[in-house]
């Protein structure tokens, strides 16, 4: 009886041997492993990467986010959407609505291909709210199979629905059509005011403009602009039509060829209707990003009822379009940031909004915990692969930052952070939190500081790297080191990092949201009761973690069901 | 007399000239692809090439990518049969050209007639790393699919190429 039952036990694990390395001299590349033995729920491997309190939809692609408004109590949020498949196609404006920006109630889809003005496709726009309380929609509409595109207009059909579930197209649409001396294959996503050649001062007439907003050569396609004011003084958003007082303007486009988006801070000439970056900004490829990692075709919004303006901002997926087909989703928009102008005037910060916050549950807190080189500190108790880290990290002196080397590419973060990883020694850094972490470090996802002196002055670099995000077979697959610099002042020897956690998005705000870097990642291990979070110093430099807070992130009770 | 010289000097403006100008411009664009010969031979074989943009040069080629992904995604078909032990790599190799057929490619086309070329670049650059993984199902050296996971390779990184022109 005693030997059956060894027996027994004793062929399990000479079964699992077996499978593994006799398979029929296949590698087997662990694509699929996510089935652990000690996992203490059953593993639904189709949605294990979905968020839990991003929004998405339940299923299907998602791109820009469209229209964002508040309007009479309600936020509203338009995105593009395919209802038959996971990739991008077949586009129609979806729409939700919410009370508090965190939970989601799908409503039926705004706009449809239906007329000749758009019936190949209702593509990326803009929504505003015109005097009267009236709000009105612009969209692209694509009008036949040779790339033709034209702007059209959408108004609520009742008023009085505070949901605007329903959207009417006049049919005095298209409201705008390229002239000969437009690309009429690159002439989309209509943001309100009077940007590019077209003002308007009743919104439903429009008059080229005899000259453009503003032009940078050498950039490729321009799409989802964003612009608008930003107070000098005090953190309070302002109505895109404040044009005068304490302001200045920012613009904001979405670069085609590199798929990042890139931002000034200037002046907007009211006389020459004209817009004019600051002199010291950066204008195009290497210039200012809201977030240095995988964030397009965001917009923007005043939300009146806060005083704030509001930033979204979409993340589609880095893993393979079979894999999107099998989980039957695609793309997931940024938690909303409000955006507010650095007192330096010199860029923006930006911060996850407050209602965010509610989301918050169990939390632990460390303080005055000390990291030599080599130590990673293990936070446990929350939920970490669905949770909210604010850490702030000090360190005792600068003297041992590397040199920067003169002949790295000052512009270019991702490159420096792809040669000095989270592993690679450093004096002042690497150091700062293991995200989506395995028992054994086989999968991580760090979001760490490195500092470097240079010359009487320091370099700040950030970094979230995927690179040993997953053992998923990497062939071909998009693991970037994304980075950026962090241009902050360290008189006081501290930096501070806020990570959002969230099965397959790690969003990060350093210094208070000076650099923001959203990297998605896959693990196959670190997933569920499985992850692990740390934090960690690699540097010979000894740091301190001063204060450490973070929460398990409970799910919004509504999310588009 | 004077009528048909003149009509014929016209067919000959209207035909001749532009024939060279696209002769031109499939040359000028296959040398920004990562593969010229190959580039210059699938357009040439496809009488839409006269006569259209980049973009019609990008449709002609991701329809190349499509043609051949079918032919291949029929060779993994035979071989379940034929060499039943590979079963498991062929059935992950299946995903990844239904990816392709039915995902990449209608996305590409799609974003290329309707003007949102960055999407038909993510096709095609999807296409090419569907077709790496379909390859590295197999040990070193057993892959019965090399050559057609590289054809299918080789045609989405110039059709890809293609696109960037567009960005």
């Amino acid at each position: 009886m005693e030997l059956a039952n060894y027996k027994v036990y004793w062929v399990f694990p000479v079964f699992l041997f077996c499978f593994l390395t006799f398979n029929n001299g296949v590698v087997e590349a662990s694509h699929k492993v996510y089935l652990n033995l000690q996992s203490v729920s059953p593993v639904n491997v189709n949605q294990v990467h979905r968020t839990g309190y991003h929004f998405q939809p339940t299923k299907n692609w998602i791109n820009d986010p469209n229209g964002p408004m508040y309007y009479n109590g309600i936020y509203h949020l338009f995105y593009q959407y395919n209802p038959k498949g996971a990739v991008w196609g077949n586009i129609v404006w979806a729409h939700s609505v919410s009370k508090d920006l965190i939970n989601w109630e799908k409503v039926e889809h705004a706009i449809i291909p239906s007329k000749p003005f758009d019936q190949y496709g209702c593509w990326s726009g803009s929504a505003t709210i015109l005097p009267g309380n009236k709000p009105v929609i612009m969209y692209t509409g694509i009008i036949d199979k040779n790339n033709t595109q034209v702007q059209n207009y959408a108004v609520p059909a009742n008023l009085s629905d505070p949901y605007l579930r329903v959207w009417n197209k006049p049919d005095n649409n298209p409201l705008v059509v390229a002239d000969e001396s437009i690309n009429m294959t690159a002439f989309r996503d209509p943001t309100t005011a009077w940007l590019g050649r077209r003002r308007s001062r009743d919104f439903k007439n429009w008059v080229k403009a005899k000259h453009p907003l503003h032009t940078v050569a050498g950039t490729g396609n321009w799409e989802c602009p964003d612009f608008f004011p930003v107070s000098v003084r005090g953190t309070n958003g302002l109505d895109t039509s404040v044009l005068r007082g304490n302001v200045k303007h920012v613009l904001k486009v979405s670069l085609d060829a590199t798929r990042y988006e890139y931002y000034t801070i200037g002046t907007y000439d009211t006389k020459k209707d004209r817009y004019i970056p600051g002199k010291d900004m950066v204008d195009g490829w290497k210039g200012l990003r809201y977030d240095y990692g995988n964030f397009y075709a965001s917009k923007s919004f005043f939300d009146p009822a806060k005083n704030r303006r509001v930033l979204w901002g979409w993340a589609n997926e880095s893993d393979a379009v079979m894999d999107d087909i099998e989980k039957g989703w695609a793309g997931i928009q940024l938690i909303p940031r409000t955006i507010v102008l650095d007192p330096s005037g010199k860029q923006l910060l930006q911060w996850p909004i407050e209602e965010l916050e509610t989301l918050r549950g169990n939390r632990v807190e460390l303080r005055n915990n000390t990291l030599e080189k080599g130590e990673r500190l293990e936070i446990k108790g929350i939920t970490v692969a669905q949770a909210d880290v604010e850490v702030i990290f000090s360190f005792g002196s600068l003297d041992k930052a590397e040199p920067f080397d003169p002949s790295w590419d000052r512009y270019d973060a991702q490159k420096l952070c792809s040669q000095k990883g989270s592993t690679v020694q450093g004096g002042v850094g690497p150091f700062g939190l293991l995200t989506l972490a395995s028992e054994n470090l086989e999968e991580y996802t760090p979001v760490f500081f490195r500092i470097f002196k240079d010359q009487d002055k320091h370099i700040v670099l950030m970094c979230s790297d995927a690179t040993r995000s997953s053992l998923a077979d990497k062939s071909g697959t998009y693991r970037p080191s994304f980075a950026g610099f962090v241009d902050v002042d360290l008189a006081d020897k501290k930096l501070s990092l806020r990570s959002l956690i969230d099965h397959s998005v790690v969003e990060s705000f350093g210094a208070r949201g000076k650099t923001c870097i959203t990297s998605r990642v896959y693990p196959t291990l670190a997933i569920y009761e499985n992850a692990h979070l740390y934090a960690f110093n690699n540097g010979t430099e000894t740091v301190k973690i001063e204060c450490l807070k973070a929460w398990s992130m409970e799910r919004p009770g509504l999310m588009n069901h | 007399m004077r009528v048909l010289f003149a009509t014929m000097m016209l067919m000959v403006h209207l035909h001749g000239f532009p024939q060279e100008k696209d002769q031109n411009l499939i040359e000028t664009t296959c040398k920004n692809t990562p593969n010229y010969q190959l580039c210059i031979y699938t357009l040439r074989a496809n009488r839409g090439s006269i006569n259209t943009n980049v973009a019609g040069l990008g449709l002609i080629m991701v329809d190349a990518v499509k043609a051949k992904a079918k032919e291949t995604r029929n060779a993994i078909q035979k071989l379940k049969g034929s060499r039943p032990e590979l079963r498991n790599p062929l059935n992950e190799c299946t995903k990844g050209y239904n990816a392709i057929l039915e995902a990449d490619v209608p996305e590409a086309v799609e974003a290329l007639t309707k003007g949102d070329p960055k999407f038909a670049e993510n096709g095609m650059a999807d296409s090419s790393v569907e077709t790496v993984l379909c390859e590295d199902r197999f040990k070193q050296g057993k892959s019965p699919l090399t050559r057609l996971n590289k054809a299918v390779r080789d045609l989405s990184d110039v059709a890809r190429a293609i696109i960037r022109n567009l960005l």
